[in-house]
């Protein structure tokens, strides 16, 4: 089986572009790179990923400025040609900021920096990114972020539930979507999103973090296994 | 040389949590009539050039594009002649 190539974009504040490329690459046994955020090429790469972190310590809003890098020239006409990208965290905060993904993040409700794990629910399970999801009823992934209150007016919610936009959905261990399980104040618990075509993905949950079974929840791997059984399938 | 002094405010319509935060401190400080605290950014910089069209447009593609994200947020600046101080030239 033909598997995809992964590039891992480095912005100057990234922290998790490690953690992404070693589960890729160690516990996955997949090719990926590493592609600095200066550089202009892709580098043939299937998927390229913006991993967590705070690119440019976060400045004016989260993402804004990494949003005018070199390398997202590059990635913006990838995605409209149907590339596969997945933002996470602030990879998520980036892509809304370029306008690869509808909405806004604003700062947790609750003005704290909120580092725990949390259930997900896949409310899409038809995507690239979430097929291989489909015996699962919750996921639980780590979430680590100070600005993941998702936030998009009325016709943009609209917009993304008429088009099954919305993938994943802070929930309880249950699988019931309730406020006490929302840990931002995200609009209707809103965890990830994809966009319109179906081949770029920003969620805030950290799958990277829980896909490596010595830290005791492999959930999170199911993405990425999800990438590689259905891009070229 | 122009001066911009921007100011970019968040809509009414999104929640503010700083705002609400900063409100509570008023109400323990015993400020009982503050209402709506809203926290907005201001942004100071200078323009090299002495073309005011020219300074204008490019002070509202700096807004547009980056400074102000305009799903939640909207700008209004004014714009004056300025000589820069010697520690501006430095």
């Amino acid at each position: 089986m033909k598997k995809p190539k992964f590039g891992v974009v480095v912005f100057p504040g990234s922290n998790c572009d490690h953690d992404t490329y070693y589960v890729l690459r160690k516990i996955l046994d997949l090719d990926v790179i590493f592609l600095w955020h200066k550089q202009s090429s892709l580098e043939d790469c299937d998927v390229i990923i913006l991993p967590g972190g705070f690119s440019y310590g976060d400045y004016l809003r989260t993402g804004a400025i990494a949003r005018f890098s070199p390398i997202m020239n590059e990635i913006i006409s990838f995605a409209n040609n149907g590339g596969y990208v997945l933002g996470i965290c602030n990879g998520f905060q980036i892509l809304l900021e370029a306008g690869l993904l509808p909405g806004v993040m604003i700062r947790n409700e609750s003005l704290n920096f909120v580092c725990k794990d949390i259930y997900l629910k896949t409310v899409n399970k038809k995507t690239v990114f979430t097929k291989s999801i489909n015996g699962k009823n919750v996921m639980k992934v780590p979430i680590a972020h100070g600005e993941g209150n998702y936030f998009a007016d009325e016709n943009t919610l609209k917009e993304l539930e008429d088009n099954n936009q919305i993938v994943f959905r802070y929930s309880e261990r249950d699988g019931s979507i309730t406020s006490s399980s929302n840990p931002n104040g995200s609009v209707k618990n809103i965890a990830g999103i994809i966009n319109k075509a179906g081949n770029v993905l920003g969620m805030m949950p950290h799958p990277e973090r829980s896909s490596d079974s010595v830290l005791g929840k492999t959930d999170g791997s199911l993405i990425f296994k999800s990438l590689v059984n259905n891009i070229f399938n | 040389m122009f001066k911009a002094k921007v100011l970019i405010k968040r809509r009414k319509t999104i929640l503010d949590p700083q705002g609400k935060a900063v409100e509570i401190g008023a109400k323990h400080l015993g400020l009982t009539n503050i209402k709506n605290t809203r926290i907005d950014k201001y942004i100071e910089f200078n323009i090299d050039t002495n073309n005011k069209k020219a300074a204008e447009d490019e002070v509202n593609d700096y807004c547009k594009k980056l400074l102000a994200n305009p799903i939640m947020e909207d700008y209004e600046f004014t714009l004056s002649e300025w000589t820069p101080s010697e520690e501006e030239v430095k």
